[in-house]
């Protein structure tokens, strides 16, 4: 193997600084963050202390945790429902309606969560939303507002996770073979019993690796459930946030940081492993 | 089959739909409130957004952080994927694996990174760190359409080129550049887009200085309603529209998505 000249690397060197700079160095920082020290002429120094992991060791936050995990995982497995049917016709349109769904669902994956939750604020409430049509039908006399509830939370979240559900499910379903389909269908199986006998089993790969990362990406949500939700209903991502701007709390939102990143981690890695093990 | 199929389809419209509908009425509502069926038509709340000095200028300091953070973002990610591309170099790989990191992490952990990280060099809320925030939190995006890109260029070509003497330089410029820019672009409209739209980065970076348009909305939710929150949303959405339009009418929408051509 030949070396490479140096200038190829030299032409390396400003991504790498912008990279190791403003990408490695800051993450660092939440991990000795995360296990620093309070100090009397500073907020906090770097040592290893783990006071505001034993914080997070108490039931208020374990159950914010176990409640964000789980809400993460119900609206992956809503979404992935709703978006698997979708997909699979969607890459059967022609090229052009396809495009155009494409946009429209790209367009509406890139709208500001924050717009979202004003969507489905105005959606909900009692002077301008379902409620009012509602009422104007004359199914109830007067009108009634639906958030602050769960069931807004998981609605708003849901649909800000459907459109990242077509997206990742769309390689797969288009690269499908076709072939299998028709040798199914000249064998006698019903369009349905071809979906659930071929199209789910061969796509089941992308299916899994979707939800994970769907899964990852609502964790993320920090608008949604404090704008459609009450306190109980704040995940993780929220409380970080809560800690970091208003508490100015650094230490205990860097723990908290971790917990959140030890969390995705470790989903990926065991649904990976367990879908890899499926597989073989 | 053909009646369920129809069915499904027509509500996964309605629910993708329907929240839309209702802030397109809201937004050319002329009373403060929507009722239905609706009363009154106006473009208020449109004019609103250029007339309020604040709303402009929220509007501004979004569409510059984004064309700024977006050009940076290309600049980063182009030598790491040519260099990854061309000569194969294990470093810019890791390189590669290392930038998109950042897009794969829920933001708020990159959010809490940036604002620990430019408040101990004492950047404390420059416009610079939200521009330098976002372009390193969407790099992925540039990163894998110009790998795309790179990937359908015909390696004989360059051999070709470069048996009738071009050296890398005009390699570069005259056969790869050509093939690879649109992809680049794409890549480029994707970083605008989002960065446009992104919240958390841009509270814990610059929140208390600069108002971005989606700061500004957030801060406006939390001390009640006004309907020009759904002009805007309804401009972005437009704008969201314009902008993968291009992206598919100069590049390959489906192959960047990752289906076959």
């Amino acid at each position: 193997m030949q070396t490479a000249p140096l200038s190829r690397y030299l032409s390396l060197v400003p991504s790498s600084v912008m990279v190791g700079v403003f990408f490695a160095i800051p993450f660092v920082m939440i991990l000795l963050t995360s296990v620093s020290t309070p100090a009397e002429d500073v907020d906090y120094r770097y040592a290893f202390d783990l006071q505001h992991f034993e914080r997070f060791l108490t039931w208020f936050y374990i159950e914010r945790a176990l409640f964000s995990a789980g809400l993460c995982a119900l609206i992956a497995l809503i979404s992935l429902l709703i978006a698997f049917p979708f997909t699979y016709l969607l890459t059967t349109f022609g090229p052009r309606t396809q495009t155009s769904w494409l946009i429209y669902i790209l367009a509406q994956l890139s709208l500001s969560e924050v717009l979202i939750a004003f969507s489905w604020q105005i959606l909900l409430s009692r002077t301008s939303g379902i409620g009012n049509i509602i009422a104007w039908i004359g199914i109830t006399e007067k009108s009634f507002s639906m958030s602050p509830s769960a069931g807004a939370v998981v609605a708003a979240l849901v649909y800000l996770a459907v459109p990242f559900s077509v997206l990742l499910l769309f390689p797969a379903l288009s690269r499908l073979d076709k072939s299998l389909l028709e040798a199914s269908r000249t064998l006698g199986a019903s369009p349905l019993r071809t979906f659930f006998t071929v199209v789910i089993p061969v796509t089941r790969p992308a299916i899994i690796s979707s939800g994970v990362t769907v899964f990852v990406l609502t964790l993320g949500a920090i608008i949604v459930p404090q704008v459609l939700g009450r306190p109980e209903h704040w995940t993780l991502s929220v409380l970080i946030t809560d800690q970091a701007i208003f508490n100015f709390n650094m230490p205990f939102a860097s723990a908290l940081a971790v917990v959140l990143l030890v969390l995705s981690a470790s989903v990926i890695v065991l649904v990976t492993r367990y879908a890899g093990g499926a597989k073989s | 089959m053909k009646i369920i199929r129809r069915a499904y389809l027509a509500l996964f419209a309605l629910y993708l739909i329907g929240p839309i509908v209702i802030i397109i009425a809201v937004s050319f509502n002329s009373k403060r409130f929507l009722a239905f069926p609706p009363r009154g038509f106006s473009f208020r709340w449109y004019a609103e957004i250029f007339v309020a000095n604040d709303w402009f200028s929220s509007l501004m300091n979004s569409l510059f952080i984004a064309f700024a953070s977006a050009t940076l973002a290309v600049l980063i990610a182009t030598p790491i994927a040519y260099c990854a591309w061309r000569f194969g170099l294990r470093y810019a790989k890791a390189l590669f694996a290392l930038g998109i990191a950042p897009f794969i992490l829920p933001p708020v952990i990159l959010a809490l990174a940036f604002l620990l990280f430019f408040s101990s060099v004492g950047m404390h809320g420059w416009m610079l760190n939200v521009i330098i925030g976002h372009a390193i939190f969407l790099l992925a995006l540039p990163l894998v359409t110009i790998s795309l890109g790179l990937e359908s260029v015909d390696r004989s070509l360059i051999e070709a080129s470069q048996s009738m003497g071009a050296d890398n330089a005009t390699v570069f410029r005259t056969v790869i550049l050509p093939i690879a820019a649109p992809f680049a672009f794409a890549g480029f409209a994707f970083c605008f887009v989002l960065s446009l739209n992104e919240y958390i980065i841009a509270l814990m970076t610059v929140g208390f200085t600069v108002e971005t348009l989606p700061i500004k909305i957030f801060n406006a939710l939390r001390y009640g309603y006004t309907p020009v929150i759904a002009s805007i949303a309804v401009l972005f959405l437009l704008i969201n529209i314009a902008v993968f339009s291009l992206i598919a009418k100069f590049s390959n929408l489906s192959r960047i998505l990752g289906a076959m051509d």
